[in-house]
């Protein structure tokens, strides 16, 4: 008996090694200590398959991984079906809501998609883990490729400003290595029907804001609430474009020395703590991916005005119950002074092709082919917009008054936080700058201590940024 | 002599299966859990930085961390108390007073256990509801104002956790005592009432200490389960919220590995929550042995 007990056991002992050996192989580099590692695999990508992208790749097949979000799967069966009858490219299409538990497992294993469609700000954060470590091919070539079965180059057919975006060129050096898809513009969202009951006018300076949030509450209606706190991100960022316009933004979004002790920064802070006064009082207590919805319905039921969302909240709440007379509205976020511009933050999702991924000349053809009219139309009928030219001509309905607001007088805020080293720092930025507005809300933080906990962990992540 | 090899080697072809997938699927993910925290390094990368405990030293200067743990702590405690008290009290109730509908009482209390957490939250998401919650308007009954208390606000919403865990806990453990409490011979009870002892005091007397060891296997049970759970139920009631309140060790876990991007920091943190449910089991063992007691 106790000799079976030591074979068991030394077969255990030696299957564990020969594993441990087996998961090793793969990540030789891991053993030395590699210096140049945080410069080079940014650049290593890069030229490789730039001198393959002109050889045509018919015959190959392609994955697509694609986020399926409230716009259904069916606009992707269609693009890749057309890109197929386009190219000759044999597209796998892989689609889930939950994308990230589909294709995470096989990634560990080594295995890519050839193309990711998912977008930053999601809880697994895989697009960000992609971009912190560098694992993208540089697509600026894409841009000088001419759309698959079009004349036209992609970088013709692009809105102007989205190639320019942090969230296009994480790196801040030119290149982009995510391609701008599916837009929408985020404001403060508002029934306009009661605003017409009640004789209102939206609000376009804060002052006029907080004018209306005293107004309201002697109707015992709040002036503000939001979903999560995950929301205050296009809303804080809109909020730093009309506080200190794009160079402010540049600068605090990369952690400037000092940045939070300016006087922009001091009117963000402002804003933000005064609103917290006015936020309805349960809303942190519901500001979880659990019970969000309750606090988009305060909106609908007239118990609270106003809420940063996108146009997405149309089709997230057609269902549910609302006060008479309900009717959407959505304006940019009222200018600091009179006569200030108006921000609305555009906020918009990512398709990129990680480095792994085995056929990256078709990959980008597939990418290119994205632009395409024959692939806007499919998109924009289950309602994504692709930030293409002229694409408004084709809108419809609640989509129509939504997009029409840069033509209104708004401008567009783009751009995120500058990615840092998550293994250096343990906290997100969510946590730093949008969480604790649950705490101001409800009175457990002091907007001292909010300013401070951001000027502490600011110094840290610029001297950890991601280059 | 030949027969006897063969008899091993039968033995040994009969425990391969087993050893093999006990193997793949527990012992080496577990190591690479262990070689993982030792690196920086990210879930999908290929490239890996060798830190030594880097990853340890700086877990124990995390203030959010260590707000987890205290969170996690703070449920397996009274999650586990509360929930042991309730079940052996109701178990004893059911075995032995005859009640109308035992069955009934049985079935109800342990259908918390068949439901799926996410339906669990969904429930208490309607009973801690602030405006129109059945718990809020239940107190509204005996107050004079309508009451508003935000349960899953910051200051709540570990109490709210503890509730429905508790909830969620009670039927099955309750049916477990039952189970070990049938056994218990009742001429037992009988003799001790002849000589005068209550209801009470058989229960401290007899029923307590002849399931002991039931009660020592399913504290062990308990407390790996809680910290398991306690995942589950942040994941699905507040996502850690509002502002990192309700965090436990797991979730946070999740959260550097994932949201972080931090893999081997997660891992690090794995491999604490390891250790740390592997030392409680074994501590909450050695304090509660007690020499066997049979009837």
């Amino acid at each position: 008996m106790k000799k079976i007990l030591s074979i068991l056991l030394a077969a255990v002992l030696t299957m564990s090694m020969l594993a441990g050996c087996g998961n090793s192989t793969p990540d030789t580099p891991a053993e030395e200590p590699a210096p140049a590692e945080t410069e080079a695999p940014a650049e290593e990508p890069a030229e490789e398959p730039a001198e393959e992208a002109e050889a045509p790749a018919e015959g190959a097949t392609i994955t697509v991984a694609a986020i399926e979000t409230a716009y259904g799967s069916d606009m992707w069966k269609e693009v890749c079906d057309a890109f197929t009858a386009q190219t000759g490219i044999a597209v796998e299409l892989i689609t889930d809501k939950n994308l990230e538990d589909v294709i995470g497992p096989s990634m560990q294993a080594g295995e890519f998609p050839d193309v990711i469609h998912l977008a930053t700000g999601r809880e697994k954060a895989l697009t960000e883990t992609f971009i912190k470590d560098q694992n993208l091919v540089d697509l600026t070539d894409v841009l000088s490729m001419t759309v698959p079965g079009e004349d036209k180059k992609v970088s013709d057919k692009i809105a102007g400003g989205f190639t320019e975006t942090s969230l296009t060129n994480p790196y801040g050096d030119g290149k982009t290595y995510l391609a701008p898809m599916f837009y929408s513009p985020c404001g403060l969202f508002y029934n306009a029907g009661l605003f017409e009951e009640k004789g209102w006018s939206v609000p376009t300076t804060w002052d006029e804001m907080w004018e209306l949030g005293d107004k309201a509450k002697a109707e015992g209606i709040s002036l503000f609430t939001y979903p999560t706190t995950g929301y205050f991100d296009a809303f804080f960022y809109a909020l730093m474009y009309s506080a200190g316009g794009a160079d402010f933004f540049t600068k605090a979004t990369n952690y400037e020395e000092g940045i939070w002790d300016t006087p922009e920064a001091q009117t963000c802070f402002d804003i933000v703590a005064k609103l917290a006064e006015y936020t309805e009082p349960t809303t942190p207590a519901q500001a979880n991916d659990q019970d969000f919805t309750k606090n988009q319905q305060l909106v609908l039921d007239n118990k609270a005005l106003f809420m940063p969302n996108g146009t997405w909240i149309v089709g997230e709440m057609a269902e549910a119950p609302r006060a008479d007379g309900f009717k959407w509205g959505m304006t940019a976020l009222p200018a600091i002074k009179a006569g200030g511009d108006g921000y609305s933050y555009t906020w918009f999702e990512q398709a990129w092709i990680p480095a792994g991924a085995a056929n990256q000349d078709a990959a980008k053809q597939f990418v290119a082919f994205l632009y395409s009219d024959a692939a806007c139309e499919a998109f924009a009928k289950a309602g994504a917009i692709q930030p293409v030219l002229n694409i408004a001509e084709k809108l419809e309905g609640d989509n129509q008054m939504f997009y029409a607001i840069y033509d209104n007088g708004a401008k567009a805020a783009m751009g995120n936080f500058a990615a840092y080293d998550g293994q250096v720092i343990t906290v997100t930025n969510r946590e730093v700058w949008f969480d604790p507005v649950n705490s101001m809300v409800s009175g457990n933080m002091t907007k001292d201590d909010w300013i401070a906990g951001i000027k502490e962990y600011n110094d840290q992540m610029r001297e950890n940024l991601v280059q | 002599m030949k027969k006897r090899s063969g008899r091993n080697g039968f033995i040994f072809l009969c425990a391969a299966p087993a050893v093999i997938l006990f193997t793949v699927f527990m012992v080496i993910p577990t190591i690479n859990v262990f070689r993982m925290s030792l690196f920086k390094r990210s879930a999908y990368s290929p490239t890996e930085d060798f830190v030594g405990l880097d990853n340890f030293t700086k877990l124990f200067k995390d203030a959010n961390f260590i707000r987890s743990m205290q969170n996690t702590i703070l449920l397996i405690v009274v999650v586990t108390i509360i929930t042991f008290g309730f079940a052996l009290v109701f178990a004893a109730i059911l075995t032995r007073e005859k009640i109308k509908g035992q069955n009934f009482f049985r079935v109800i209390f342990y259908i918390p256990n068949i439901l799926s957490v996410v339906v669990i939250s969904a429930i208490f998401s309607a009973i801690y509801d602030t405006n129109n919650g059945t718990l809020n308007n239940l107190l509204s009954l005996f107050s004079r104002e309508k009451v508003a208390i935000l349960w899953k606000g910051e200051d709540m919403v570990m109490t709210s956790l503890i509730i429905a865990m508790i909830w969620q806990a009670i039927g099955y453990y309750m049916v477990m005592y039952m189970a070990s409490m049938a056994s218990i011979p009742v001429s037992l009870y009988e003799s001790t009432s002849l000589d005068g002892a209550g209801r009470i005091t058989q229960f401290f007397q007899i029923t307590l200490p002849l399931i002991w060891t039931n009660i020592r296997t399913t504290l062990t049970f308990f407390i790996i389960s809680t910290i398991n759970m306690a995942f589950l139920f942040v994941k699905a009631m507040t996502s850690g919220g509002p502002n990192g309140a309700s965090e436990v060790a797991l979730s946070y876990m999740y959260k550097q590995a994932y949201t972080n991007s931090s893999y081997g920091y997660g891992m690090a943190i794995g491999a604490l929550v390891f250790l740390f449910s592997f030392a409680l089991s074994a501590l909450v063992n050695a304090v509660t042995k007690r020499e066997p007691l049979e009837f």
